[in-house]
């Protein structure tokens, strides 16, 4: 069966885990081009990516650093690094 | 037979005739470069060559000819897609896949099966109307069947899937198809190098070099090149090559897992796919049941599968093929998927003069096989991006501007 290390909790099956993807920070003020930079384009070539991933045993979440060509685990993010302040959007009249 | 391999194999001098030829050393300039050595990347220099006369072209393989994905999928041919652009699109295909063995004088092996992907729900059902609806309208063989016509037509099969996820109905698509996926990528490369097309193989890029905005020659690990034009066709490794160039393009690479039983009597002469099951099967012509899943769940640049996989598969296939229990998997095996986010390709030019993008391939791209070609062979000649393919352009996401196929890939990502 295939495991993941989580450096929190140990090597669990990775059936327990739902993975959400990519962490990223939406832009706070952009034009239209970098909106949709930001929503749907990828750093996509193989490497390190920070990721949400969720234990469904224990209901945590935990944002890991991944290999994606590797498969490794190579770091437990702190949420207060991906922390961002929302954006002030302008509600139109 | 074995005499005769005994004998070959005790001479010191083949005179078979070679398949492919073999490797030369690179020239400096091709009017046209092809990375990517696969189906799609032979087919274009194929149809480069043939319908636009343009011959002084490289395809560029890093491992084998049609050793990627060409060599990985399921090998199903269809056309019962979602979006008008999308049945246009794979139609056209599955008309150049009915000829293919005449062109290439080579035994494909394309067998006309009829497909049925299975509703186990009403919002299943509903995307199956609406899907035949679609379909029809575009000219298609596709329509909605109930219960007692799949019954008829795959005895075997437990449409109570033992009670839990009954068959509803299904969409039958009468010319969905198997083909033989290697001989397709070697009909192609015969056929393009008998055109004057050269095939390096075991020759991976390393860089594509520009000035300015403008593609003039790509670096290799075995010497550079010359080019004005570079076709990007290596579907999971895409992210790689578009790194080298900054373009910045919204597909993920998950792996899709896929495994093949022991070859047994022929019971099933149709394609079957459940969407909520997350499979598809078709028997082979050598008997084995040729079965996929979805994609894996997290992003990964690997071809490495897992058990996880076929112990999830045989769950899901046992629910419709419980006699199945008893049978062996022989062979699994995983590709790179690269996805976009509406589940259709990408296609045609890029913000760079004279680099083609064909990717987004995901796990539909085998189907795409000769249409791919042909687009990208007539937009490369003409550098103008041809019609069939204008929906699927790079710059329909900056322009908020998608397909929106998902609901027609063959199962729930």
């Amino acid at each position: 069966m295939k495991l993941l290390d989580c450096p929190d909790i140990g090597k669990r099956p990775i059936s327990e885990f739902d993975y959400l993807g990519e962490i990223r920070i939406p832009p706070s003020d952009a034009d239209e081009a970098t909106w949709a930079d930001y929503v749907f384009n990828r750093d996509n070539a193989p490497g390190v990516l920070r990721e949400r991933w969720y234990h469904r045993p224990t209901g945590r979440w935990f944002i890991l650093e991944r290999n994606t060509l590797t498969d490794e685990v190579v770091g437990l993010v702190d949420p207060a690094d991906v922390r961002y302040k929302e954006p002030n959007y302008e509600v139109p009249a | 037979m074995p005499w005769r391999l005994l004998k070959f194999g005790l001479q010191s001098e083949h005179n078979e005739p070679r398949f492919f030829p073999e490797s030369k050393p690179l020239k400096s300039h091709y009017d046209v470069v092809i990375i990517g050595g696969g189906g799609h990347g032979m087919a274009c220099a194929y149809y480069l060559a043939k319908e636009h006369g343009i011959t002084n072209v490289a395809v560029l393989e890093q491992g084998y000819i049609g050793g990627g994905n060409t060599g990985r999928n399921t090998t199903i041919v269809r056309s019962n897609y979602l979006t008008p652009e999308g049945v246009k699109f794979y139609d056209t295909s599955v008309k150049l896949f009915e000829d293919l063995a005449d062109d290439f004088d080579l035994n494909i092996f394309y067998s006309t099966r009829g497909h049925f992907t299975l509703a186990h729900t009403d919002s299943a059902l509903r995307t199956m109307r609406w899907r035949a609806e679609v379909n029809k309208h575009q000219g298609i063989d596709s329509e909605v069947v109930g219960r007692e016509e799949i019954a008829k037509e795959v005895p075997y099969m437990d449409l109570d899937c033992n009670g839990h996820a009954p068959v509803m109905g299904a969409l039958y698509h009468a010319p969905g198809s198997v083909a033989r996926h290697d001989a397709v990528a070697w009909g192609y490369a015969r056929g393009a190098y008998n055109r004057g097309v050269e095939i390096h193989q075991k020759t991976r890029v390393t860089a594509i070099r520009t000035q300015g905005d403008k593609v003039v020659g790509v670096d290799t690990d075995r010497g550079q090149i010359s080019c004005n034009k570079v076709i990007s066709m290596v579907a999971g490794s895409t992210p790689r090559i578009t790194e080298m160039l900054g373009i910045r393009t919204p597909i993920e690479i998950f792996p899709l897992q896929a495994c093949v039983s022991e070859p047994v009597k022929p019971f099933m002469d149709t394609i079957v796919v459940s969407g909520s099951l997350h499979v598809y099967v078709s028997q082979s012509s050598r008997g084995e049941l040729v079965m996929g899943a979805s994609v894996d769940p997290s992003v990964l640049h690997s071809t490495r599968s897992s058990f996880d996989f076929v112990e999830g598969l045989a769950d899901q296939m046992l629910d419709l093929f419980p006699f199945m229990s008893r049978m062996k998997v022989m062979r699994q095996w995983a590709g790179m998927s690269d996805i976009t986010p509406d589940f259709a390709p990408i296609m045609g030019k890029t913000p760079i003069d004279g680099f083609y993008l064909d990717a987004g391939w995901g796990t539909w791209g085998f189907k795409a096989t000769p249409v791919s070609g042909k687009t990208m062979a007539w937009t490369v000649a003409n550098d103008k991006t041809h019609e069939l393919i204008e929906p699927f352009r790079l710059s329909r996401f900056a322009d908020f501007d998608l397909v929106g196929e998902k609901g027609a890939a063959s199962v729930g990502h």
